[in-house]
């Protein structure tokens, strides 16, 4: 069997996390290629169904990443998607998904490092729990 | 419904991209996805010949889609909107795939790069069907100015603006313009008078012809956004008759009630009718409704002032029926100047301030050594001795964890002048009692070297107490000053007859009100918040509204003054630009499916959406000019109504699932 590859959605907001990611790239910071970028205006945009599409399609993991709370181009955006997060992460675990599979970060855009150190976590950490149950349901109904 | 046409470009970017990415194999496999009509690479996409590919295929081949992956669309996004409009195409019907910052440039294995760009290029594809054309609105910005407050940061920028040629209203709560400024005596480190250097200003804020001043006035509500706000101001009534009032300060001679003044920090009086000091801008009399035996007495008692006035600008009906009037103003941008509020030390009981007759705030000691001030520029005790010796003592109710963290920037420098007075008008031995000397400033750290030279005693260490309770004769008769000496880890007790306390600058007691008048936000110290500390510091997030001075947090009068200068180029720039080009991407409501609910009203940090009754139903409104597109009404919204253009659900959701294909 091939090795598992864990697939990681990440709503990053324009103005900061993305900006990261930007920058890692810039200074050519490698991290794992398991990561696709979403790039959202803020994370209070981030809309709990996009997070529930990611999970149905076959993602592993999702990251939902912004400013930290005093760079927000939005003035308070953080907190908006913090209260959301909460909720969603409630919800996400009655479904049976487990906890280390979304991943709340601030990450400013000074931050490539940070970045890339995330990415590489929440893969080493989806490896070890292997495919979403979402995916496994769904790959043995299909 | 028009087909979907979309063309994709896929640029080497040298080797950056075509060094990790197979571009080739990207380019053709994206040819092979639903409704591309068009795939192409190119060596550097963002070059002329590269950006004319795409606007020859636009016009050829009726391209109503194009997706470009490339280098970051931080970069290069407008760059490709531009092209696109340039064929002739709407710029929102584009969409970036970022293959050289988020793949090429993090990825060794070309395999695995290259399945990842086409991941993303996918992405992009699924997204820009449906990209929908938006519009950039534009809206024209009204050149009048509003500034509030008349301290010296306010009065800079009006002028500022004025002598652009542009009309300034001035709106300044008391019943005349000079702020804190006016009622200091010197200013550090060059010791000139703050009255000589300011009246002249005041005189120039006065007469100027584009200065409309409203003094005696608050503003009590403001509405519209950037380019085109309302505001209603309230004159407060002065009980005279300000058109035949000439200022000749007869009412005020003839007045036979006293009240504490508070110009002089209440340490002379006024009259009852009034003209807060020689200088006032506008000079005008004004009666303490509060105090006027005229007034309280419903005509009965007294009348002086009305017998007395040449000019007839006080009559009984000025007295007894003026009332306050509404003025509405229309202005583009606004200038918050609101100034700051002395920290009041008798809530640090140790210090004896308001228990012990000579212990001072800075303040007082300002109106203290005025030529012009209650003692006649005399420092004396309020027996009327003068002082033997005198503590200063630093930082009260500034770095300290039980009333501001803060630093409030100006006292220790205010310290050292004082010091320096009371070398000058009396024999006195200076006491300094600071935390640490911070001099920072054009000529500050000179100035401390000079004052060291004069003989002040400085003494590192927080005062614990003052007192008056003797344990030698030497203190007899005296307030002590305890507190330890860092330096020599002892502690001390120095006898003083004065003292004065360096109380910090804070946030007005009513920040909390302007604030919520001009949308503005504030630190957990109470001060306006700025839209970004080093690289936006007079900007607010409300856009068209600036702030300057001490409202902002404590500064010194040169560091106001190159503030003010700022807002009144950002009114200024905003002005020569004579229109707001609002942001494309932002909310929309459908109103078919709204409920009305305000739970968008709710959470919109800006005041963008407000629910509104049509034609009997609740339904949301935004105001475009206020959205900023952050997108987080459309998030709490129960029904959908709300979404935020160019990153509605089914893009997003679209983007989503075509990331996770396999």
């Amino acid at each position: 069997m091939d090795e598992f590859k864990p697939q990681i959605i990440a709503f990053t907001c324009n103005w900061c996390t993305y900006a990261a990611a930007d920058l890692a790239g810039t200074s050519r910071i490698h991290y794992p290629p398991n990561v696709r970028i979403v790039r959202v205006m803020c994370s209070s945009m981030v809309n709990p169904m996009y997070v529930f599409k990611a999970f149905e399609s076959g993602a592993d993991g999702v990251l939902i990443a912004g400013c930290h709370l005093v760079d927000c181009h939005y003035i308070d955006g953080p907190v908006k998607c913090d209260t959301m997060f909460a909720r969603l992460k409630k919800m996400l675990h009655t479904l049976g998904l487990e906890d280390e599979r979304l991943r709340h970060e601030m990450i400013s855009a000074s931050e490539g490092v940070i970045f890339a150190q995330v990415i590489r976590e929440m893969v080493e950490q989806l490896k070890k729990l292997g495919p979403s149950p979402f995916k496994i349901r769904r790959e043995a109904l299909v | 419904m028009e087909e979907t046409r979309i063309g994709v470009y896929i640029c080497h970017c040298g080797l950056n991209i075509a060094g990790t990415v197979d571009v080739e194999e990207v380019t053709n496999y994206a040819a092979t996805l639903p409704s591309v009509v068009v795939s192409r690479d190119y060596r550097y996409m963002c070059s002329d010949p590269g950006q004319d590919l795409i606007k020859n295929d636009i016009k050829e081949l009726k391209l109503n889609r194009v997706v470009v992956a490339s280098c970051s669309p931080r970069m290069h996004e407008p760059t490709f909107r531009k092209a696109c409009q340039d064929g002739g195409l709407n710029p929102y019907l584009y969409e970036h795939a970022n293959i050289r910052e988020h793949c090429s440039w993090v990825h060794d294995d070309k395999k695995v790069a290259t399945e990842k760009a086409k991941d993303l290029v996918r992405a992009a594809i699924k997204r820009v069907y449906y990209h929908q054309p938006l519009e950039v609105k534009e809206v024209p910005v009204n050149p009048k100015v509003l500034v509030v407050g008349g301290g010296i940061a306010g009065m800079q920028a009006a002028l500022d603006i004025a002598n652009g040629g542009h009309q300034v209203y001035l709106v300044e709560r008391e019943p005349s313009i000079g702020g804190h400024m006016i009622q200091l005596d010197r200013t550090f480190p060059t010791l000139d008078c703050s009255e000589c250097i300011l009246t002249p200003k005041m005189a120039d804020v006065g007469h100027h012809p584009f200065i409309e001043l409203l003094a005696y006035s608050e503003v009590e509500e403001v509405s519209g956004s950037i380019g085109q706000f309302k505001v209603k101001v309230k004159k407060k009534a002065r009980h005279i008759d300000e058109s035949k009032c000439v200022g000749c300060g007869i009412c005020e001679e003839k007045c036979p009630w006293k009240v504490p003044s508070e110009f002089e920090m209440g340490l002379g009086k006024r009259a009852v009718v009034y003209i807060p000091f020689a200088q006032a801008i506008p000079n005008l009399a004004t009666v303490d409704v509060d105090h006027c035996v005229y007034i309280q007495s419903n005509g009965k008692k007294c009348g002086a002032c009305i017998k007395f006035c040449e000019a007839k600008a006080i009559t009984p009906e000025t007295l007894l029926n003026q009332t306050d009037q509404i003025i509405e103003v229309e202005v583009g941008s606004i200038i918050v100047a609101t100034g700051y509020d002395q920290f009041d030390p008798s809530v640090i009981p140790q210090y004896g301030y308001g228990r012990y007759d000579n212990v001072l705030t800075g303040l007082h000691f300002e109106r203290m050594t005025c030529a012009a001030g209650p003692t006649g520029g005399k420092v004396v005790l309020k027996d009327g001795r003068e002082p033997e010796n005198v503590a200063i003592i630093h930082c009260v109710g500034s770095r300290d964890q039980n009333y501001h963290e803060y630093c409030s920037r100006v006292c220790c420098m205010y310290g050292l002048k004082y010091a320096h007075l009371i070398k000058e008008l009396t024999d006195a031995d200076v006491y300094e009692f600071y935390i640490d000397m911070r001099c920072f400033g054009e000529g500050y750290e000179e100035f401390y070297k000079r004052l060291s030279e004069e003989g002040v005693n400085f003494i590192r260490g927080k005062v614990a107490k003052v007192t008056d309770v003797a344990i030698s004769d030497e203190e007899k008769g005296k307030l002590i000053v305890v507190a330890e000496d860092t330096l020599l880890g002892k502690l001390i007790r120095v006898p003083a007859d004065m003292v004065i306390l360096c109380a910090a600058l804070e946030a007005r007691a009513d920040a909390d009100k302007v604030a919520s008048l001009f949308t503005l936000n504030r630190r957990a110290d109470g001060f306006f918040l700025e839209r970004h500390v080093k690289l936006d510091p007079v900007a607010t997030p409300t856009d068209g509204v600036f702030i300057c001075g001490c409202c902002e947090g404590p500064r010194d009068i040169p560091d106001t003054v190159a503030q003010a200068e700022a807002t009144a180029a950002k009114a200024l720039s905003l002005i020569s630009k004579g229109k707001i080009t609002l942001e494309a991407a932002i909310a929309n409501v459908d109103e078919t499916k709204c409920l009305g609910c305000g739970r968008c009203e709710e959470i919109c940090t800006f005041h963008a959406p407000k629910v509104i009754s049509k034609n009997g139903v609740m339904v949301s409104e935004l105001n475009e000019t206020l959205c900023k597109g952050c997108g987080a009404c459309a998030v709490v919204c129960p029904t959908g109504a709300m979404l935020i253009r160019h990153f509605t659900q089914e893009e997003i959701l679209a983007q989503v699932s075509a990331l996770t294909e396999v």
